[in-house]
């Protein structure tokens, strides 16, 4: 933090403070406005300056016409999770103002368009209003409607750069590359920033004490979606079949796969492809035709979300019983049922880990982020032909569709795929004895299996109902239940060999923070406040299920253990219970469930009905309880 | 007499097809279903069909969904990989690994339950991705392992075994298969392994979907008077419209359309087809003629047979099944190396600066 002695005319922070680099805006438009490119512009730059940053794009289920909020929060300590406490609100949905306005933390700003006047009684006497009239602007500089629609997002990108001081190099640069091909739009888009940028140092006093500066955090990071990262790892794994059935929030994760195959898997000689993606009628068929590619050899996925994998369950049973490699993507929505298709949820952790009728129990991996879902999507393949069986990589609205930053994705090119044990023809021509399907030879639980079209020696009718070791059918209970014990004792026998969790421990701490995937930013970020505040927590992420070995002593070795996970009855908690020998009143519940990502402020608020958290002491003032609180530091 | 195992030592004599195999060597196990059941005649027929062929049985994927007619793969071609999924999902499953491995012969065998009832969505599905395969349709017109309940094949006024009548219209696989656009669609009589056997080598070496549906009385639930799907009423009410050959590519025969009653039509692996003998102006490759014809038949309360709808091979692009419509490789997929599929490092390196 550095010091300005100015006052400021603008309202913000108490007269000398200046934060720089730790701050968070939300601009609230109207979807099917274009608006999406301007916000991902205002990240990208501020991505570019340097500083950790996120984007959560917060859209409905709708085409055209009804509310949409895309959140920017910049972070110079790298704390980019959702957070609630905005200090500048861009008011461009009329329907949206009265919410808007009110989600300004006392102190902030709200920029919106005066070109008409706004409403008396949304009026707050703890925030500063920055009228910009950016309709009148761009009506007066710009022809046709859909481009005055268009470069009006512009112009409060313009306005923006000014006020936080966003370096406008950047900003031009990045259209010049977004609009290389289109000279005309390009001058469009550089005289519409400049109007903006020129209006609000003109009437402001730019910067805000609240604003941006270069810096260094970014070397070797990225900004990337969970979805495109997992399509990315697919290809890497060498996937060479998808089937799918088009769901929000997993969509674009095959929509990725397919441009990165367009991309990079076209027989160079002929154009043909190397690879066969198919849209089916519906999600039973997707699992279908995964499963049935994953038994002929290839490297087969879906990517589906939690009413999707409801569909599929019949065929997940079938996939486990008959031991068939095959990946299945969730990306989680709020369930049940149709829920909220657009927002995030954690719901179906307890699903996919029994997915299917009888006894059925899968492996499950869970990424934090699109980092992990790259990783996991290639450690998805190889333990679904390891173990032959069904794999879930279970991300979230959140990872899966909005911009995080991470590390930079990696590659080793000695990678080769893990087959698991697959007779080749040699292996079965020079095999003395028959081979049988499920028998265990080697005692670790997994049998081996061959290939249709490879050899006569290895053919097998693979069946969903009662089979022997040998594979025959069966209704007998010994031979049934001799099966269907191996396949359990394959299953427990991953553990070891999955994800172990990410631990952190702190010195004196006796109480920890268990969670899960995309919560990662918000605990860690709450870890972080209570040191401040002088309490020491541990810190463990689930990764992978059935649990590691790792999890039970963790959970033993704390008084208790905050589960933060997001969902309404604790699923993460319950499996940990079921799975695990930890002691139930070991274990309390932080749940948010609410559709919106995870932040700091929940798992704070969880844990203050818990344990004494003492004051906070970045609060300058109490804030009102609507108002998350923070403020400004001192 | 499931209960028998077959012996594993044939009879030195048997006839043997150029690849050194006897008819008994294209058997699977005993099969369990009722004594008469048409599924077993039907089995018989898929035998000599690739016994015929000369078809090497690992290159072929026998998949089914579920019912009497599901068991059925596990008794023919015992050295091919078979998949008895769940009920009325074998076609996604047929195209997920046909997808995988483009050179496996995929025959699915599936029931009137399976694919008009439960799998109506993927039977419709995989007519139109024109997945190449034979499907099979054992068509009895009754839930058998349940025990007697109407399939949605079941005739309007048809009795059920204990006399309940069925009022609602039936669906009928051969005319949905013509109207969403099937290039090879048959219907057969179980109790006529004479047409049967050349409609399924023919159906074998069609490229795309081929759908025969054939008529096999299920003894034990529906064989009764007042069915409309046993021995006795489908004899009655047979009425073989097309007689049709297979001709494989090296008996090259000429094509007679002079004759006015016989007619070639050739497939795409160079085999053809040979229709001996069609009636009147019956053109069995013009769709709506033949959908029109079948259900004139119909309407009189005959049960046309026969190889009814055959698409000649120039008629479409080669690129219309498929893997045509993928667009996808010659090879198998599940035969590509893994270095060939993998980017590598240095372009993930170049990829992500479009990311930052």
């Amino acid at each position: 933090m550095t010091d300005d002695s100015r006052i400021s005319p603008n309202g913000g922070p108490p007269p000398g403070a200046v934060r720089v680099n730790d701050l968070a805006f939300k601009i609230g438009t109207v979807n099917g406005t274009g608006s999406a490119s301007a916000n991902g512009l205002l990240r990208r730059a501020i991505f570019r300056m340097g500083i950790p940053v996120s984007g959560k794009n917060l859209f409905p289920s709708n085409i055209q016409g009804l509310p949409t909020w895309y959140e920017i929060r910049a972070n110079a300590d790298g704390h980019t999770a959702r957070t609630a406490r905005f200090d500048m609100v861009v008011a461009m949905n009329p329907a949206t103002y009265k919410r808007d306005i009110e989600e300004v933390t006392t102190g902030g700003w709200v920029l919106h368009d005066s070109s008409w006047p706004l409403p008396r009684d949304l009026d707050r006497d703890d925030v500063t209003f920055l009228g910009v009239p950016l309709a009148k602007m761009t009506v007066d500089n710009f022809t046709g409607s859909r481009v005055r629609i268009l470069m009006k997002n512009i112009c409060y990108v313009g306005a923006l750069a000014a006020l936080l001081d966003i370096d406008m190099e950047i900003v031009r640069g990045l259209l010049k590359d977004t609009f290389a091909a289109k000279a005309k739009l390009l001058d469009a888009n550089y005289l519409a920033i400049d109007l903006g940028h020129d209006y609000a140092r003109e009437h402001f006093d730019c910067p805000l004490p609240v604003r941006l500066a270069p810096m260094d955090g970014n070397r070797d990071s990225i900004v990337i979606d969970g979805n495109t990262a997992a399509a990315l790892g697919c290809v890497y794994a060498g996937a060479t079949v998808a089937a799918w059935y088009p769901i929000t929030p997993s969509t674009s994760l095959v929509d990725a796969f397919t441009l990165f195959c367009h991309q990079f898997r076209k027989d160079p000689e002929t154009g043909r492809n190397r690879f066969a993606i198919i849209q089916a009628e519906d999600e039973l068929a997707a699992a279908g035709m995964v499963i049935g590619a994953g038994w002929a050899g290839a490297r087969a996925f879906t990517s589906t979300s939690g009413a999707g994998l409801s569909l599929m369950s019949e065929f997940i049973g079938l996939a486990y019983y008959a031991e068939v490699p095959s990946v299945f993507f969730d990306v989680q929505r709020v369930g049940p049922s149709t829920g909220m298709p657009t927002r995030t949820q954690q719901g179906d952790i307890q699903f996919v880990a029994y997915a299917s009728h009888g006894d059925t129990k899968h492996i499950v991996i869970f990424p934090a982020n699109p980092h992990e879902c790259f990783d996991f999507a290639v450690k998805a393949f190889d333990l679904a032909e390891r173990y032959q069986t069904p794999i879930f990589v279970v991300s979230d609205l959140d990872i899966g569709m909005n911009d995080w930053v991470v590390p930079k994705l990696e590659w080793n090119d000695s990678y080769r795929p893990d087959r698991g044990k697959v007779l080749t023809a040699e292996e079965l021509e020079a095999a003395t004895g028959p081979f049988h399907r499920y028998l265990d030879v080697d005692g670790d639980g997994i049998p081996a299996r061959t290939l249709p079209g490879v050899h006569p020696k290895g053919a097998y009718l693979t069946r969903g109902s009662g089979h022997d070791r040998y594979g025959n059918y069966t209704e007998d209970s010994e031979p049934y239940a001799d099966v269907l014990a191996r396949v359990g004792r394959k299953i427990e026998g991953a553990a070891p060999h999955l994800p172990a969790p990410e631990i952190r421990v702190r010195e004196g701490a006796k109480v920890a923070l268990v969670t899960i995937g995309g919560c990662r930013g918000a605990v860690l970020e709450a870890v972080d406040e209570l040191a401040e505040r002088g309490i020491e927590v541990d810190y463990m992420r689930i990764r992978a299920f059935p649990f590691h070995p790792d999890v039970e002593p963790f959970l033993a070795a704390h008084e208790v253990n905050f589960v933060v996970e997001q969902n309404r009855d604790g699923q993460l908690g319950k499996l940990l219970i079921t799975e695990t020998g930890a002691a139930k009143e070991s274990l309390q519940s932080i749940l948010y469930y609410g559709g919106y990502p995870m932040s700091c402020h929940h798992v704070m608020d969880g844990l203050a009905e818990h344990i004494d958290l003492g004051a906070d002491p970045a609060v300058v003032e109490p804030a009102p309880k609507a108002v998350a609180t923070g403020g400004v530091s001192a | 007499m499931s209960y028998i195992k077959k012996p594993r030592v044939h009879h030195p004599g048997l006839t043997k097809n150029r690849l050194g195999l006897t008819r008994r060597d294209y058997e699977g196990t005993m099969s369990t279903l009722c004594a008469g059941c048409g599924h077993d005649s039907i089995t018989a027929a898929i035998i000599e069909a690739f016994w015929e062929l000369e078809i090497e049985p690992h290159r072929v994927a026998k998949t089914s969904g579920i019912g009497c007619s599901g068991k059925t793969p596990t008794y023919f071609l015992q050295e091919a990989h078979g998949f008895n999924g769940v009920h009325g999902r074998m076609p996604s499953i047929t195209t997920g690994a046909h997808a995988a491995n483009r050179d496996l012969m995929c025959i699915g065998v599936s029931g009137d339950g399976d694919s008009l009832s439960i799998g109506m969505g993927q039977f419709a599905h995989v007519v139109r991705r024109n997945v190449d395969m034979l499907y099979i349709i054992e068509n009895n017109g009754v839930y058998g392992l349940t025990k007697g309940q109407f399939s949605a094949s079941a005739d309007v006024g048809s009795t059920a075994k204990r006399g309940q009548v069925n009022r609602e219209h039936p669906i009928d696989s051969v005319l949905l298969a013509l109207n969403l656009g099937a290039g090879f669609v048959a219907r057969s009589f179980s109790g006529d392994k004479e047409q049967l056997v050349p409609i399924l080598k023919a159906g074998l070496r069609h490229r795309g979907f081929a759908l025969i549906d054939i008529i096999s009385p299920c003894v034990t639930f529906n064989d009764h008077h007042g069915s409309t799907k046993s021995y006795q009423y489908t004899r009655d009410n047979y009425n073989q419209l097309v007689y049709a050959d297979f001709v494989p590519p090296a008996h090259e025969i000429q094509a007679s359309y002079e004759a006015g009653d016989v007619r070639t039509v050739g497939l795409h692996d160079g085999s053809s087809i040979r229709f001996r003998k069609v009636p009147g102006d019956y053109d069995p490759t013009d769709r709506d003629a033949v959908y029109g014809y079948i259900r004139e038949r119909q309407r009189a309360g005959e049960v046309a047979t026969g190889l009814l709808y055959v698409e000649e091979a120039g008629e479409v692009g080669e690129e219309s099944d498929f893997h045509g419509i993928q667009g996808t490789v010659e090879e198998p997929l599940v035969d590509y190396p893994y270095e060939e599929l993998c980017p590598g490092a240095e372009r993930l390196e170049r990829l992500q600066e479009r990311f930052r």
